[in-house]
């Protein structure tokens, strides 16, 4: 039997499978990408409400406080946001402030970054960012693939309108598509003009690769480390303006902070390290925390970063902001699945951009690789669920991504200069990902929903604007790749703009409160919600509860010094 | 979907790990062996509020020192990527306290000059390799700051690309400079100022101020549902490059 390095006896025979039907596979896509049909709306719908996380029972329930009350969200989402506040109003003393500024942003990823520097561009003379890790510690920093714009001659923002529209279920706000692809030209140039390297040919030409659910090429790369090429230039950009702009590391928000009429007035930090509570006093507000991945729904792994707790979604609903789309939940196709070390960790789409073919066991394609990511991610759990997954040592199942295809199309050295992290990345395991393929499965990847935005980034609370992944508009119910670094891009500018411009206005009272805290306990109380969750939860707690729990008699999962805020 | 919840049901398919000795701050704990150090840390009882960040080696929050019984040496690595050995004795790096210069990207220009102002240290590298020997992206430190020595900025973006600013090299490099953001810069200046200059996007960032796609999208943003469907699920896909 042939051997293949880095994986177990076991898999052997299915990874020769994967070989011997490679020629054929590779001789179909040098006729073009289209190795297999896409599938219709109507296929689409069926594969989705048969094998899609979503759409099992479970997967919704109701929420009975706030202002999306009665409506079904993700049960998870539900659970955090149906929470206690993690300060009693009558504890805290808001009267004199560590900090009065014009923008406060919160949030320290990639919209945070292009809010500050657009606020400062737009006349702010005071910008605090504040955020839990490091700035640049998000999910920002994680984005492999590329980003989306319509820069081809034969492509056009209208069409990248269409796709994005189509992909999300057509339940998009329509507006926020059409300033996003619009926009998307220009954030490129303006990202290049800050020294951004996208990738070019010898005649300036950008390069540009097909993404699931596009109808062109469109997507815009950085090898596989767009995400931290952009994220590592806007922070030095940030940094580059310490007399405008404060970066305040390592401490969250824990509550906002309103005015007497309920308009959003600053907010409660709190240094994670030492419990320290850091009043700010602001004009306007941005939220621009990122997602939720690490809430680990319906027991997925995810591709998130190690913050990605929603805290945002939930200090904007208890101030009363309304949220959307907060009913589906993105799994990215292709997590790994083998060296159990890697679990659930994003594979690039660009793989499957670069002519990276998904095959199950017995090396077969079944499906159009570059459908939308929803359906993209349910036919791989049906095609497990058909018992034509692959089985590791450890019990995981997945379906191969066939990536040596990439070089048969491209030519050797394609992978290097294109994958750079993703062959490092296996490679730390043994496994050459240029001579054998990668075992994937669906993993929690992204926020579809959040804080209902418009235009100018405006929530329905005056002063308390929103960007990024945090926000709900944009992807509608399902985004496509490339879509989400463009948003944080266009949107975070946006953020910044328009915060400045009413903090100009001065919008708001003199007096700090905490009041709408008391409300929200008050109406946990009158719908007879009795929990001990408290949110934000800030970390997501990954202790051996089993070790700490030796010798004790009674646990309390607060143990130490732990942020925890999710153990029932 | 019953097998769905099955497959993520953690407890379930964990074999018996061997358990493994590592020592997290001096301090001794018994894991299981093939852990990455982040997940040991965490085995052993820790909320990490520092010293984390993605957990999937892109953002360099998550140095880590570390040296193995019966060997002198110091490495470096990042904890969500190493897998632990017995007997590991470790130390997180959440934070390197390294210079970094402030700069006005439009003013500053893409040539040597540039680095003798605002890095004047890097010139004074040893050329001892340790930088390059403790990369956990084992990527040619030295090498990138000596291009940049010499004026090569093209040669210093390139190689230097996949860096994720740990802080790793700084806090080895006996000349005691930050050669991540003295790459940071040099990457900077060779995106904005030396890459060849896409003509195609400025071609549509002016057709889309003179209004050259208003008509269209008031056209399809009119369509009533049904009709964007129809649209939708009749356009054609094309992965032609030009």
């Amino acid at each position: 039997m042939k051997s293949f390095p880095g994986y177990p006896e076991s898999m052997w025979p299915s990874l020769e499978m994967v070989e011997k039907t490679r020629p054929k596979r590779v001789e179909r896509a040098k006729q073009g990408l289209k190795v297999m049909e896409p599938m219709t709306l109507e296929e689409r719908d069926e594969v989705l409400s048969k094998y899609h996380p979503d759409y099992q029972p479970d997967a919704r329930k109701e929420i009975r406080v706030g202002p999306n009350k009665g409506e079904k969200l993700t049960a998870k989402v539900v659970d955090l946001l149906e929470s206690h506040a993690r300060v009693k109003p009558n504890e805290v003393d808001l009267s004199d402030p560590d900090f009065d500024v014009d923008v406060l942003i919160i949030g320290g990823g990639g919209a945070g970054a292009q809010a500050a520097i657009w606020a400062m561009k737009e006349g702010a003379k005071n910008v605090l960012l504040a955020t839990k890790l490091r700035i640049g510690d998000a999910n920002s920093m994680m984005s492999q693939g590329g980003m989306q714009a319509a820069v081809n001659p034969h492509d056009s923002p209208v069409i990248h309108w269409l796709d994005i529209m189509g992909g999300g279920h057509f339940a998009n706000k329509p507006e926020l598509v059409k300033v996003l692809t619009s926009e998307a030209p220009f954030i490129t140039k303006f990202l290049m003009e800050l020294g951004v390297m996208w990738d070019r040919d010898e005649t300036g030409h950008l390069q540009t690769k097909p993404g699931g659910g596009t109808s062109r090429r469109r997507m815009l790369s950085a090898r596989d480390y767009t995400g931290a090429e952009i994220m590592r230039v806007l922070r030095d950009e940030v940094k580059n303006h310490p007399d405008v702009i404060t970066v305040l590391e390592y401490s969250p928000a824990v509550e906002l902070l309103t005015d007497e009429e309920g308009r959003v007035a600053g907010a409660l930090l709190m240094q994670t390290e030492t419990g320290e509570f850091i009043v700010v006093r602001a004009k306007s507000t941005v939220i621009t925390t990122g997602g939720f991945g690490r809430l680990h729904i319906k027991g997925f792994p995810t591709t998130n970063h190690y913050g990605a707790t929603a805290d945002g979604v939930v200090l904007a609903y208890r101030v009363g902001a309304k949220l959307r789309d907060m009913d589906t939940v993105q799994f990215h196709p292709t997590g790994a699945v083998f060296p159990e070390q890697i679990w659930g960790f994003l594979i690039t789409e660009k793989v499957r951009g670069l002519g990276g073919q998904p095959v199950n066991k017995n090396g077969e394609l079944f499906v159009f690789p570059l459908e939308p990511r929803d359906v993209e991610a349910a036919s791989f759990i049906r095609e497990c669920a058909r018992g034509l997954g692959v089985t590791t040592p450890t019990g995981r199942v997945g379906i191969w991504l066939d990536s040596p295809v990439i070089e048969e199309l491209s030519g050797p050295g394609t992978i290097e200069k294109q994958l750079p992290a993703m062959l490092r990345q296996f490679h730390r395991f043994g496994i050459d990902i240029r001579k054998t393929p990668m075992l994937v499965y669906p993993t929690l990847h992204y926020q579809n929903g959040g804080i209902e935005i418009n235009e100018r980034t405006e929530t329905n609370i005056p002063n308390l604007f929103v960007a990024g992944e945090a926000s709900g508009g944009v992807h509608g119910k399902n985004r496509l790749m490339g879509n989400s670094v463009l948003d944080y891009n266009v949107f975070g500018r946006r953020a910044g703009i328009f915060a400045a411009q009413n903090a100009a206005k001065n919008n708001i009272g003199k007096k700090l409160t905490l009041k709408h805290v008391e409300k929200w306990e008050k109406e946990l109380e009158e719908a007879g919600i009795k929990t001990k969750r408290i949110s934000p939860i800030l970390f997501p707690d990954y202790r051996n509860f089993e070790i700490l729990k030796k010798h004790r008699k009674e646990f309390d999962p607060f143990i130490g010094f732990a942020l925890t805020g999710w153990q029932e | 979907m019953a097998e769905q919840e099955v497959l993520n049901k953690e407890e379930e398919r964990k074999p018996q790990a061997k358990m493994v000795p590592v020592f997290i701050m001096g301090q001794k704990y018994e894991v299981p062996e093939g852990s990455t150090i982040l997940n040991a840390i965490e085995y052993a009882g820790y909320q990490l509020k520092k010293g984390v960040g993605c957990r999937e080696g892109f953002c360099g929050a998550c140095a880590t020192v570390y040296r193995l019984p019966g060997d002198y040496k110091l490495r470096g690595g990042l904890a969500c990527q190493t897998v632990v050995q017995p007997g590991m004795y470790l130390a997180q790096l959440p934070f390197t306290p390294a210079q970094k210069a402030i700069y006005d990207i439009d003013e500053v220009k893409p040539d040597i000059t540039t680095f003798q102002k605002f890095y004047p240290e890097a010139f004074r590298c040893l050329g001892c390799n340790a930088c390059s020997k403790v990369c956990p992206q084992e990527l040619k430190v030295m090498d990138y700051i000596q291009a940049i020595m010499r004026g090569d900025l093209e040669l210093a973006a390139d190689l230097s690309f996949d860096c994720i600013m740990c802080g790793l090299c700084t806090m080895r490099c006996p000349a005691e400079m930050a050669q991540y953001n003295i790459a940071l810069l040099a990457r900077r200046l060779y995106g904005k100022y030396m890459m060849p200059k896409p003509e195609f996007l400025y071609k549509r960032i002016e057709d889309i101020e003179q209004g050259k796609f208003d008509k269209e999208f008031e056209e399809i943003m009119s369509l009533s549902p049904d009709e964007l469907k129809k649209r939708y699920a009749e356009r054609d896909i094309n992965f032609k490059i030009t």
